[in-house]
């Protein structure tokens, strides 16, 4: 209903606004403030210097920089071949794989670093290749979706003219299938590069003091050396670093954008002849190995003790004690329970600030792409850096809420919301304006007929965002490494406290949990998925 | 390509069938397994070297599938495809020497004019100063001279159908399937490029099978026209 029909039948001009009143107080209070309170306050022309000025910032960030290179140069070259399999054709198993993939990438980031930590040997455990390896895991689907979903609306045909010029296999892909999806190869390119420029939990269970994200560095400035200017700096270093890489990825995206003859989906089929055959499965079951041994070795793992097989690291996940008297200061039962209680107040937030906001931005149309536009900042700012703004934010009297309970939530809530608004309001605006002039001339008033038209389409999208949103709450890391205290952790903190100590118990506690969590989001992202393919109807 | 073999046809289809399963959107409810939908059932056709036939049928008969046999596109489930005697039915599509028009042209959107008309020669492993050279001469035979540097997108429609059969003749294939080749233009364009084409068609000695539902287009274009519902 963006900009609704006649002048006459405006909706009242309080209505958007009374709604969109409490995200926006949100995002001013837990978000700008704490953001202007890094830039004004954190970032001094002495932490400036001192910081720009020391060699370890720049190794630092050139180890992000040619980490992330490497990652997705690898994640695009493994990620094409099953891209390209799964969007041509029909195979037993095809479901299975990309229900895998997208798993994986849905996996919160330290379960991923658990489960690369459960796959490789001791000798490759905390390395920068243990690190790529799981970058390139967790990503492949990025590749899958965004380079796939082109390929599958590209003629076949386009190929069988090439291979009637004379073109062999090889050279149909390389001159013909490959260049054509160079816009989408660019656009997964970037993504994969964001999130390994930021990647912060697999490093912080996979990584060793050489291998430091810019992430990873102002969480220990912030919290272990206390240079809180210092991590300042790189937060904001880390921030024009991504614009800079945004605006050259839509600069590129646009240069290679062709008008493509698309269909609106080609048939995907069956492979046809032996070397086909051959093809696809040498491709499928290679990417479902790749996909799925971490997933197993995590698994297999928290089974395993020096001694054998055994349920141990199971039995004993409530007990604190490990020996008489020896007691490790986390306990998993207590961050799973955290954890849960975390995930439901972050939900609840989330839903009722994301709803309120949602409707605000339909209703207000025009107006309305100004809260949109502020509430998907959360989503281009780090996490560690949100966390990071709060922590140094709400530290003082009369806002120290350093020890309320609801911060964790809050901040969590903060990173869900985006995805609250993006599922909710596309489904809104899809809205078919002529149903509510249909009431007007029936005679419901503008706001009566908004009622009655748009808001029931709002739940069912509202559910799938609360499920990410769960599921978000229960995997997040970064912000939480700030703001959780002592006895407060959750379990991703928990998994990184369990897997960075030695001795098999805790590793097998640690991996044990990590299962735990990884069964949790999968179930959660399970559920999305069914509600979204779920005919998108009003529902009361 | 010039004929050559003496008495062996350019082409020749023998008691080529396919079925398709049918796709499960439109067989909505009852979805029988082995519910295979019959396209060609046993057709068989001759193409003489240099000869230009058309094949005459209504939308939705197969017409286009039988191209697609012959290009080895589609595998048909039984029969045989042999091009001037040479069985190459179990022969990839790119080492059969048969080339095709597209009804939709398929274009490289990514490729200049040239360098899609060049596309085979290179594939052919021309030379490039060849098959620039190669590629211009086809240009300039659909009469399509100083386009070589246009942008693929920014052609009108039948700017685009001169290309694409610039592009299958330029590869100097041993057959040339056209597929609806002037469907889709308006009247005057459509009576224009029919005549070019026989001329095009002929000059070249190609062995060529057009599939057509214009009767007027067959006779305009083609030495022989055959009914698909015979065959």
């Amino acid at each position: 209903m963006d900009g609704a029909g006649a002048r006459v039948n405006r909706l009242p001009r309080w209505l958007p606004v009374a709604l969109a009143v409490g995200p926006t107080l949100g995002l001013l209070v837990f978000y700008a403030w704490p953001f202007l309170t890094l830039v004004v306050e954190a970032v001094t022309a002495t932490a400036i210097a001192d910081t720009l000025g020391r060699a370890s910032t720049w190794e630092v960030v050139w180890f992000t920089a040619w980490q992330a290179a490497v990652s997705t140069l690898a994640t695009i070259a493994i990620g094409l071949a099953p891209a390209y399999v799964l969007a041509r054709f029909e195979f037993r198993g095809r479901t299975v794989l990309v229900g895998v993939l997208t798993a994986m990438f849905v996996l919160p980031t330290v379960v991923m670093g658990a489960a690369f930590l459960a796959l490789l040997p001791d000798s490759l455990d905390r390395t920068v290749w243990a690190v790529i390896g799981a970058h390139v895991v967790f990503n492949l689907a990025v590749v899958v979706r965004v380079v796939g979903s082109l390929w599958e609306h590209l003629p076949t045909d386009m190929e069988a003219a090439a291979a009637t010029l004379g073109a062999s296999r090889w050279k149909v892909a390389t001159r013909i299938s490959i260049p054509l999806v160079r816009p989408a190869v660019t656009a997964a390119a970037t993504i994969v590069f964001l999130f390994t420029f930021t990647s912060y939990g697999v490093i912080r269970i996979l990584g060793a003091p050489g291998t430091r994200t810019i992430e990873v560095e102002v969480w220990r400035r912030a919290t272990q050396l206390g240079d809180v200017g210092g991590a300042a700096v790189l937060a904001l270093l880390q921030l024009v670093a991504l614009i800079a890489i945004v605006s050259w990825s839509t600069v590129a995206q646009r240069r290679h954008a062709q008008a493509l003859g698309l269909l609106a989906t080609s048939a995907r089929r069956r492979p046809r002849t032996a070397g086909e055959r051959r093809f696809v499965t040498l491709v499928a079951g290679a990417a479902l190995l790749v996909a799925a041994a971490p997933l197993v070795a995590l698994v297999l793992r928290s089974f395993s003790t020096p001694t054998g097989w055994s349920t141990t690291a199971w039995t004993n996940l409530g007990r604190s004690e490990i020996r008489p008297g020896i007691r490790i200061g986390i306990d998993p039962v207590d961050a799973v329970v955290n954890s849960l209680t975390n995930a439901a107040w972050a939900t609840s937030f989330a839903v009722v600030i994301g709803a309120l906001a949602s409707l605000a931005i339909v209703a207000a149309g025009r107006a309305g792409r100004a809260l949109d536009g502020g509430l998907m900042l959360p989503l281009a700012t780090s996490a560690v850096t949100i966390g990071f703004g709060m922590l140094i934010t709400f530290d003082t009297a009369p806002v120290d809420w350093r020890a309320s309970w609801w911060l964790v939530p809050v901040g969590h809530a903060l990173i869900a919301v985006p995805f609250v608004v993006r599922t909710c309001v596309g489904v809104l605006r899809s809205v078919d304006p002529a149903m509510g002039d249909a009431a007007a001339t029936l005679g419901a008033s503008p706001a009566r007929s908004w009622r009655a038209t748009v808001v029931p389409y709002l739940w069912r999208p509202l559910a799938v965002g609360a499920a990410l949103a769960a599921a978000i709450s229960l995997g997040e890391f970064g912000a939480t490494s700030f703001l959780s205290r002592s006895g407060g952790e959750t379990m991703p903190i928990a998994i990184e406290q369990l897997l960075g100590r030695t001795g098999s118990v805790l590793q097998a506690q640690g991996f044990a949990l990590a299962t735990l969590l990884a069964a949790t989001t999968v179930v959660l992202v399970v559920l999305v998925e069914r509600l979204q393919t779920a005919r998108n109807g009003p529902t009361r | 390509m010039t004929a050559t073999a003496g008495d062996q046809p350019g082409l020749d289809v023998r008691e080529v069938s396919v079925s398709f399963v049918a796709p499960r959107a439109q067989t909505s409810g009852d979805h029988d397994p082995a519910g295979r939908v019959v396209v060609l059932d046993g057709v068989s056709l001759s193409v003489s070297s240099g000869e230009v036939v058309a094949l005459l049928g209504p939308s939705g008969s197969g017409k286009s599938t039988l191209l697609r046999v012959v290009a080895g596109i589609v595998t048909p489930d039984s029969g045989r495809v042999f091009v001037h005697g040479l069985d190459v039915t179990e022969r990839p599509t790119h080492l059969r020497g048969i080339g095709m028009v597209f009804q939709d042209n398929q274009l490289f959107p990514h490729m200049s004019v040239l360098d899609n008309v060049a596309f085979g020669p290179k594939m052919a492993g021309v030379a490039r100063s060849e098959r620039t050279e190669r590629a211009a001469r086809w240009l300039r035979r659909v009469g399509l001279a100083g386009f070589e540097d246009r942008r693929v997108t920014d052609l009108s429609g039948g700017e685009a159908k001169r290309v694409a059969l610039a592009r299958a003749l330029a590869a100097e294939p041993a057959v040339v399937l056209l597929d609806e080749p002037l469907t889709g233009l308006d009247r005057e364009l459509h009576d224009r490029l029919a005549v070019e084409l026989a001329k095009l068609l002929h000059d070249a000695q190609v062995t060529t099978l057009l599939v057509t539902h214009d009767q007027d287009e067959a006779a305009t274009i083609a030495d022989r026209t055959a009914l698909l519902a015979e065959l």
